[in-house]
């Protein structure tokens, strides 16, 4: 259950962005208005070895009491996809045969699919 | 690049970051890795065994597989060498770093308590407890679990995985995200293959080349003394290595971690 550990770093990088949207809109306008996270989007490959069932369950218990508990926690997938260092091609892959699509060569890059991402933090302010 | 003013998006990644709202609120892209406060104490780990020259090796395997008793075959072997160090990972007890420290070599045992894998920031606090002048190798061994620990960047150079024998040759099919990220893996307790009819060295190699991973493949047997040398021989190598890196300011991470970075920051 390393999800939990996972969702401990999400509710704390959370945070700091909140934190500096607030902070600059503090400086933009005179409003004091409170900023509230409505989701929380993040992007997991199937190779980054999170699962996101879990990171969903455990998120709730990292998050009570902090501002972003009521966020909506989204998921972007992320497909496996390789590039064969043989031959070039960009292929989709399986999670435990990571084999160039076109020639079946072993020699490949993972361009996607080991993504663990926090992508963006929807706000909504709440009049004080 | 930053993760403040949008300098992080690129035209290939831009459209996971916009994406209309509703009036009165905002979307904010951030585009960071999710585990990016483990990943900078991991980086600072880092320069502190590059700034002291040290080469840190992250062992990992399932529990029972033998990583304690390669350890204590690998540092007599090497005692009259190098100077090494070990951190133990464990849910409980002292009684791997003991088993370290009676081959008289500096150990430091980290109980985890309930967690599953050692992160970067348990390792720093280790190396408060040690004294890291003078030392050559750092041994880092994780906790018994082939599933958590190969997401988190300690500030190791290397990964090694080890695979014993008596384990089912599929491993590396069954755990990817394990073994795609092994710097080299070990077979480990071949001396019991003779009794064994059930694990196919060759084919838990093929099953690691189907994760595209081009690792060093070595069988040994600590107990009984089997291919040992390749192994010391290798480390030799990368200790060789980690020095030349030093020397021209240079650093290494794991080899999945630094280059699927790479490829995301040129690519994404």
């Amino acid at each position: 259950m390393h999800e939990l550990a996972v969702a401990q770093a999400l509710v704390e990088q959370v945070d700091a962005v909140m934190g500096q949207h607030q902070a600059r809109h503090d400086h933009d306008a005179s409003s004091s208005d409170a900023w509230r996270a409505t989701a929380i989007r993040v992007r997991i490959g199937p190779l980054a070895g999170v699962v996101p069932e879990l990171l969903a369950t455990a998120f709730p218990l990292a998050a009570a009491g902090r501002r972003m508990e009521h966020a909506a926690l989204e998921f972007t997938h992320a497909p496996i996809q390789v590039r064969c260092q043989t031959c070039g091609a960009e292929t989709e892959a399986a999670m435990n045969r990571l084999l160039c699509g076109a020639c079946g060569d072993w020699h490949t890059q993972v361009i996607s699919g080991d993504d663990l991402l926090l992508e963006s933090v929807e706000l909504e302010t709440t009049p004080s | 690049m930053c993760d403040t003013c949008g300098c992080n998006l690129t035209p290939g990644n831009k459209h996971l970051a916009f994406k209309p709202v509703a009036k009165g609120a905002t979307a904010v892209s951030v585009l960071k890795g999710l585990l990016a406060k483990n990943d900078d104490q991991a980086g600072h780990n880092r320069e502190h065994f590059d700034r002291r020259g040290i080469l840190a090796i992250n062992l990992m395997s399932s529990p029972g597989s033998g990583k304690t008793a390669l350890l204590e075959a690998t540092l007599v072997a090497l005692k009259d060498e190098f100077t090494c160090a070990v951190i133990e990972g464990d849910l409980e007890t002292e009684n791997d770093a003991e088993r370290i420290r009676a081959k008289g070599v500096q150990a430091h045992q980290i109980v985890t308590g309930t967690a599953c894998h050692l992160d970067a920031h348990l390792v720093h606090d280790a190396l408060h407890h040690m004294t890291l002048e003078g030392v050559d190798l750092l041994f880092i061994e994780n906790v018994g679990n082939l599933v958590c620990p190969a997401s988190f960047d300690l500030g190791q150079h290397l990964n090694v995985t080890l695979l014993s024998v008596t384990e089912g040759d599929d491993k590396p099919a069954k755990y990817p995200v394990m073994f795609r990220a092994a710097d080299a893996m070990l077979l480990t307790k071949t001396d019991l293959l003779a009794v064994l009819d059930d694990f196919d060295p060759d084919k838990a190699e093929t099953h690691l080349r189907n994760l595209a991973n081009p690792a060093p493949v070595m069988r040994l047997s600590a107990r009984k003394d089997m291919g040992m040398d390749a192994w010391l021989t290798w480390l030799r190598e990368q200790l060789t290595a980690q020095r030349a890196r030093v020397a021209i300011g240079q650093s290494r991470r794991p080899a999945i971690q630094s280059d699927g970075m790479k490829y995301h920051k040129a690519t994404a």
